[in-house]
């Protein structure tokens, strides 16, 4: 169990909305799910875990064989830290619970980008059983590889709660890559995840986060991250498999001058999924920028994509693009793009689109000699194609193979 | 090798229950290249759409046989494989599919990287691979685009729908040069084997490319055919009215 200084506030405030249900998303029951589970074994070396666990994790971008192109590790599973293990200077990762009785000055990061009393789940992370990562890089460190990290829910009908922090100190750079998957190719569970960043003067990290789930498992992550002066936040969302119920708008605030912010997330909707998937950027500092781009496919699933800029600063600029594909009959895309500004000089923008595969493009492909199936896959593969700018080539490849894995179930 | 590649025999296509082409008839020898000039509307693009196969464009009567293969009720892609391409005037953006993407599908197979970027060097594109395909391109990034797909798909009956509209005459020279590469202008005539039929409204192309045969088609029909700089001088000269006034004193029925 995690204790801060403030735990106190924190839980009184958590408990007055033990009952509030999220702005957005389907209303969980929680009393459907327990929120405590088994204490499990720490795994010092973690390619010893059974090796159907490896392979699920694997299938979420975490490689536990031969990790020689990690920075470091992380596992956690269930509500337990099973492993977190360093292999280059200048980067922590450890359990959040570890790192709270090491720094003291860590509970002024606690509820700081994420408010405690945001919705129930935000308050059952709070009071129930919980723990989560703490990934920090000194000033100056330029973390080559990237850090992974993996949330395993294991067991049947548990409330997985976490809270992570990550802070980049000053100048320095952070790449993380984070898998969040289910023992269970069919048990219902639920993944309840706080994770607060910082990102220092000058720092850069981007966070690829690839989850893979199964038709019954609920998911409601929070994500609050504060950009200082220079900073850069990269964010890299894939859902490509089944899931029951998704919802989640993380929020990046650009506090620092020439702050800047980019989400790119890759959503495919299967039968009985429903995804409802934001990313909200708030531009509070002169020269701040922001791109926010997601691509949306069903294939008879329900996805609400939405996307929120806004702009209270000079100079300030933002795009958002939200672009959906049906598929197949019976799933719905809905794209909600918003802007906002309160002063002159900013510059914001968006473009929205919905619909199936245009004709004339399959048949463009088809003239050149590629079948119908192959054009259409040709298409898809170019619409779930984002060029990342700022990814290191390593992960941009690894993203693109999680994509690639999933173009097969698509056809 | 057959005497006869292209037959078109008596073809009617209709396009959303309205009957563009009325009975058209062409021939077409291995290694020829033909013109097709006419009005905006007279249904130069439905011939060639119809002859590449696109299910909009339905033949209703006739038929057409190409390398003696009755491909009349062929789809698409099949014609594609069988050796047929196709240069779009206004191909359509197909976002996320990069140009490369696109060479690559018309190599089908072939060793790739090299050949891809020995294209892009010839048409002058080798910064376009990258890019979506037409996302942005200007009328002469667009043509040499098109050629450069159909140099790797090597077509045997290449299908050039205006190749020069909006392209300047700097571009139009580079243009000219990559058709006749297309249509192996360079090899003797007893051995070139690849066709063109070329749609030019303005027949500045012709200035670059050697046609040995041109038609003018008038409201779905061909009215004439004969040497295509003979025609298009009198279209230059008199214009199409003229053309097709000429046509309809010969045909009066229509």
């Amino acid at each position: 169990m995690v204790e801060t200084k403030s735990s106190k506030t924190h839980k009184d405030k958590a408990k007055a909305v033990a009952a509030k249900p999220a702005v957005f998303g389907e209303d969980i029951d929680l009393d459907s799910y327990v929120n405590s589970a088994e204490e499990q074994p720490p795994q010092v070396t973690p390619s010893k875990l059974p090796a159907r666990d490896k392979k699920r994790m694997l299938e979420a971008g975490i490689i536990l064989d031969e990790p020689g192109q990690r920075a470091g590790t992380f596992i956690q599973m269930d509500n337990a830290p099973i492993h977190s293990s360093v292999r280059q200077e200048g980067v922590e990762v450890m359990a959040v619970s570890q790192a709270l009785e090491k720094y003291d000055w860590l509970s002024d990061y606690w509820w700081q980008t994420v408010a405690v009393d945001t919705d129930k789940y935000t308050a059952n992370i709070e009071l129930n059983q919980h723990n989560g990562y703490f990934i920090r890089t000194l000033p100056g460190y330029k973390i080559i590889y990237p850090v992974q990290t993996c949330l395993y829910l294991a067991k049947a009908r548990l409330a997985q709660n976490a809270h992570n922090i990550i802070i980049a100190e000053e100048n320095s750079e952070l790449h993380i890559i984070t898998g969040c998957t289910t023992a269970s190719d069919e048990e219902a569970g639920l993944h309840l995840g706080v994770s607060e960043f910082y990102i220092k003067k000058g720092a850069k990290v981007t966070f690829t986060m690839i989850h893979n789930w199964n038709p019954e498992v609920a998911v409601r992550p929070r994500t609050g991250v504060i950009i200082e002066e220079n900073g850069l936040f990269l964010s890299n969302y894939v859902l490509t498999k089944p899931v029951r119920s998704l919802q989640m708008y993380p929020t990046a605030r650009c506090v620092g001058e020439n702050a800047v912010a980019r989400f790119n997330s890759i959503l495919v909707a299967t039968p009985g999924s429903s995804l409802d998937v934001g990313s909200r950027v708030i531009l509070d500092a002169k020269g701040a920028k922001t791109e926010i781009i997601s691509r949306a496919i069903t294939t008879g699933g329900s996805i609400i994509a939405r996307g929120y800029i806004e702009g209270n600063a000079p100079d300030v600029k933002g795009h958002l693009e939200c672009r959906g594909l049906i598929l197949t009959g019976g799933g719905t895309m809905h794209a909600i793009p918003e802007l906002k500004g309160t002063l002159a000089g900013i510059d914001l923008s968006h473009e929205a689109a919905v619909g199936k595969i245009a004709e004339e493009e399959v048949e463009y492909l088809m003239a050149r000699g590629l079948t119908r199936s192959e054009a259409t896959a040709t298409i898809v593969r170019g619409f779930l194609r984002v060029d990342i700018e700022g990814l290191p080539p390593l992960l941009s490849d690894e993203l693109q193979r999680a994509i690639e894995a999933s173009e097969k179930d698509l056809m | 090798m057959e005497d006869v590649a292209l037959s078109i025999e008596q073809l009617t296509v209709e396009v959303e229950g309205r009957e563009i082409l009325h009975n058209i008839n062409l021939r077409m020898k291995p290694g020829e290249t033909h013109a097709l000039f006419g009005p905006n509307g007279s249904g130069k693009t439905t011939l060639l759409m119809a002859i590449m196969g696109f299910p909009k464009y339905k033949v209703t009567r006739g038929k057409i046989i190409f390398k003696g293969q009755d491909i009349t009720k062929l789809p698409l892609d099949e014609r594609a494989r069988l050796g047929i391409g196709m240069s779009f005037q206004r191909p359509p953006v197909v976002r996320g599919v990069k140009t490369r993407d696109m060479v690559a599908a018309c190599l089908r197979g072939q060793k790739q990287e090299e050949r891809i970027n020995q294209l892009a060097e010839k048409t002058n594109l080798a910064d376009f691979l990258d890019r979506e395909i037409n996302y942005g391109f200007s009328g002469g990034e667009i043509k040499r685009s098109e050629l450069m797909q159909l140099l790797a798909q090597r077509p045997t009956l290449a299908l050039i729908d205006e190749p020069e509209s909006g392209v300047d005459l700097v571009n139009i020279a580079l243009i000219g040069e990559l058709l006749n590469s297309l249509l192996e202008k360079d090899c003797p005539i007893l051995e070139r084997r690849c066709m063109g039929l070329i749609i030019t409204h303005t027949g500045h192309i012709l200035d670059y490319v050697n046609a040995r045969t041109g038609y003018v088609m008038h409201d779905g029909v061909i009215g004439c055919e004969g040497d295509p700089h003979e025609i298009l001088a009198t279209i230059r000269e008199k214009g199409y009215q003229e053309c097709i006034q000429c046509f309809l004193r010969r045909a009066p029925s229509g």
